[in-house]
């Protein structure tokens, strides 16, 4: 794996389809920690609370003073590389099929030494920026890029990204307001084709008509609550997805006691859950098998929930409960996912500025804004993206205490 | 160079005198083998038996050093020997296991704990099993090494040679000489795995492994055993066994954890008290045997036990002869490079190859006239650098 990707190119169908393999996934639960920096782009290592000292590989004690509470925190991510090399042997199947693969150990600025990926032009010597990343297993590593114009097209990187360029993109309600931006993002982007699923064909959307013409973008039917659909549609264009964004959204105001409404609640869970469920059975089984095909493989499944998937919002109870159920599911997808390589990715956005969001106070999301972050987390490789200050709080919050955020999360 | 700590302990030490090493034996090296590691620890015992001319109860004391045991440790071994020791080790030091054991198992001996104890360092080597045996190796490893193009050692020891190479501008032909020099040790040694005479040529062009290494760079996995006891002088003269004196050890793990990167190991906190010991200088010594899994090692270890400066070991092989019958025997059975790595015995090898020289059982080719022989051990990458260093000089009996 030297030298950039060429542009991705029409399959030869005669050719056998890559079966996915992952990297050595044998954690330690110290270990797992680092994935939860990766997970939100974070550069964070163990640190001693009581002396500071910075610790690399990941452990539960401080090498220095013995304290046994390290904490995470983020770290100068600057470094210079001590020694490098390309192994051209390896052991693991996964790296066996993309050897050479080139390895550094980086004196980082925070303090330990770290074996590190090394991306294109990190020669020995020379300053590097790392950074830490969800290799194709789903677990941390940390890579080292130059500290100025890394390239995306760098091969062993683009393995620890979600990166769109090249690939094809599945918007699932792509037709409405945050769905028309997402396609836009993912063009913008450098994404190969989007694929624009709409729901409501009675509804003359002028989002619809203008995507119908768009350059690199085809719309079809996609009712997530329709099994026949889903079906039709997988067969269609199954085997071409490579990053498949669930959009689909049903919000609608009312909790528990006051709005005994089951019309309303089961269409939630037709959506959100069942919805999810039906993509996941339909798309999910090719996507899996496609997670090595080629540079251009199928490398993430994105699924756009509320900040309220995370704890409840009475006013919109039923609402946030539905997509609670969505994302524990996600949790099922993405262990099932990792055995293809491919990574579940969970958008948690604040309330959108939209027609459905109108008794909800401010701040409300521009849809641009939602789009723009989604594309960006995936080209950097972000496992949890939080959308705006109402989702980051929540997020802070129940960190904090998840009891006091559920007493008082009211609008 | 930051982070220099004081020297090892300054309290005086207490001598070996009155124990004996004997009795060196090495289960042939294959290079696969369907046994299983307690196979290859029970043959190296029936070795050391019938060396000894002694019966099993006799070994009171086992210092077992393995790391193909699993799931068993030295414990579950004894009910396969069928032995009762009343003094048992195990030391999970791989390539340091050799000098560690020896000097353990001296201290029982002076102390009576035990009379004769059994030193076995033995692995198997099934077709999958060097894989999973760095797959699993460590903590840091499984965390922060393996999942990086799953290299093992390779990738660990390229590293190393990277940053040798440009700190003091070794080259490649560096390297070369001391491998083709060890490769011309393992001539006349008839279980080596390699023993063809090596070219330079040979050796620059072999196949890359992890840059710099090439093939002949690596040590190449196989299965097989090495072993010794170690009993008082007394006992080893009334078995009229052949014996060495111990003249000095010493150990030191994690030895510079402040480095960035190795550069040196255990060796350099222990060298004047090593020396000190013993009553003996580099100088002194009429063969040498460093652990020898990549050459880089090799080149350290000569460093930080004074036989040449930092940075100087190129320029000493390039003006010493490496041969049996040079100015500067050094791995005189050609080492692991060409012998192979039993997995553990590899930490054996050193020992048992400078005990066969002082002895006169020599399998390959005899150092005329040796008196004093050193050993250094070196094992134990668990993360991005060897952790455990050990060394001893062994002097001929009344020498």
């Amino acid at each position: 794996m030297t030298g950039p990707v060429g542009p991705p190119r029409r399959k030869d169908p005669t050719r056998r389809t890559r079966l996915p393999v992952t990297p050595p996934g044998n954690r330690s639960r110290e270990a797992h920690g680092l994935a939860a920096m990766a997970a939100a782009g974070r550069f964070a290592l163990q640190c001693c609370r009581r002396c500071g000292h910075v610790h690399y590989p990941p452990r539960q004690l401080c090498e220095r003073c013995l304290d046994g509470e390290l904490e995470w925190r983020d770290v100068a991510d600057g470094g210079r590389v001590l020694a490098e090399t390309t192994v051209r042997h390896a052991n693991d199947l996964y790296f066996r099929e993309r050897l050479p693969w080139k390895l550094g150990l980086v004196g980082s600025d925070a303090g330990p030494s770290i074996v590190a990926h090394l991306a294109e032009g990190c020669e020995r010597g020379r300053r590097v920026r790392l950074a830490l990343h969800l290799d194709r297993a789903g677990n941390a590593v940390v890579a080292a890029s130059p500290e100025r114009d890394a390239s995306r097209d760098d091969p062993r990187l683009r393995e620890m990204v979600f990166d769109p360029r090249g690939r094809r993109v599945l918007v699932v309600d792509g037709t409405t307001g945050l769905g028309r931006h997402l396609v836009e993002a993912f063009l913008a982007s450098g994404a190969r084709e989007v694929f624009a699923g709409f729901s409501r064909p009675w509804n003359r959307s002028p989002d619809l008509a203008a995507l119908r013409g768009r350059e690199g973008v085809s719309v079809y039917p996609l009712d997530v609550t329709d099994t026949d659909a889903v079906e039709k549609l997988a067969a269609l264009i199954g085997d071409k997805v490579e990053i498949l964004v669930n959009n689909s959204s049903h919000v609608r105001m009312g909790g528990a006691l006051d709005r005994l409404d089951f019309n309303i609640t089961r269409q939630e869970m037709e959506i959100h859950y069942h919805g999810l469920l039906r993509l996941a059975g339909y798309f999910g089984p090719v996507m899996r098998a496609r997670g090595a095909d080629g540079p251009y493989g199928a490398v993430a499944w994105v699924n756009m929930f509320s900040a309220w998937s995370l704890v409840n919002n009475p006013e919109l109870g039923t609402y946030s409960a539905s997509q609670a159920a969505a994302l524990s599911l996600s949790h099922c997808m993405r262990a099932e996912l990792a055995a293809g390589g491919v990574r579940v990715v969970n958008v948690f956005a604040g309330p959108l500025d939209d027609e459905w969001h109108q008794l909800v106070p401010p701040p409300k999301l521009d849809p641009a804004t939602v789009a723009a972050r989604v594309v960006r987390g995936l080209e950097r490789g972000l496992e949890d993206i939080a959308v705006g200050a109402v989702a980051e709080e929540i997020a802070h919050r129940l960190a904090e205490n998840p009891k006091e955020i559920e007493r008082s999360i009211r609008l | 160079m930051s982070g220099t700590r004081p020297p090892g302990g300054t309290a005086p030490r207490t001598g070996y005198d009155g124990v004996a090493v004997c009795a060196p034996v090495t289960v042939p090296y294959r290079r696969y083998s369907i046994r299983s590691a307690h196979w290859f620890c029970g043959q190296a015992l029936a070795g050391l038996l019938a060396r000894a001319g002694i019966g099993k109860d006799e070994v009171d004391g086992f210092c077992v050093s393995s790391f193909t045991l699993e799931p068993d440790s030295a414990v579950g071994l004894m009910q396969h020997l069928g032995v009762s020791p009343r003094w048992l080790d195990h030391v999970p030091m791989g390539g340091a296991s050799g000098a560690v054991a020896l000097r353990r198992a001296a201290r029982a001996v002076q102390a009576g704990d035990a009379e004769i104890v059994a030193c076995i360092g033995a692995d198997t080597n099934h077709v999958d099993s060097f894989r999973r045996t760095i797959a699993t190796f460590s903590q840091f490893a499984n965390d922060a090494v393996y999942p990086y193009g799953s290299g093992g050692p390779n990738a660990s020891f390229a590293f190393l040679t990277d940053h040798y190479m440009h700190s003091h501008g070794a080259e490649r032909e560096d390297f070369g000489r001391l491998c083709i020099a060890q490769r011309r040790n393992a001539a006349a040694l008839p279980h080596a795995m390699l023993r063809r005479p090596l070219t330079m040529e040979a050796y620059l062009t072999a196949r890359l492994i992890a840059d710099p290494l090439r093939l002949f760079d690596c040590v190449m996995p196989c299965a097989g055993a090495e072993a010794f006891l170690v009993m008082s002088t007394e006992r080893a003269r009334a078995l009229d066994l052949p014996h060495a004196a111990i003249l000095s050890t010493m150990e030191r793990h994690n030895a510079f954890p402040d480095d960035p990167i190795q550069v040196r190991g255990g060796w350099a906190r222990e060298v004047d008290s090593f020396y000190d010991m013993a009553g003996l200088g580099p100088g002194d010594m009429d063969l040498v045997q460093a652990y020898d899994d990549y050459p880089v090692i090799c080149f350290m270890q000569l460093e930080d036990l004074g036989f040449c400066a930092r940075g100087e070991a190129p320029a000493l092989v390039r003006e010493r002869d490496l041969t049996t019958a040079g100015d500067f025997p050094f791995n005189t059975c050609g080492g692991q490079l060409s012998a192979g790595q039993a997995g553990a015995a590899g930490g054996f090898l050193g020992l048992v190859e400078t005990l066969r020289q002082l002895t006169d059982e020599v399998l390959g080719t005899a150092v005329e006239g040796a008196r004093h022989g050193l050993v250094s051990c070196f094992g134990m990458i668990t993360y991005d650098r060897g952790l455990c260093s050990s060394a001893a000089i062994l002097g001929r009996s009344g020498a």
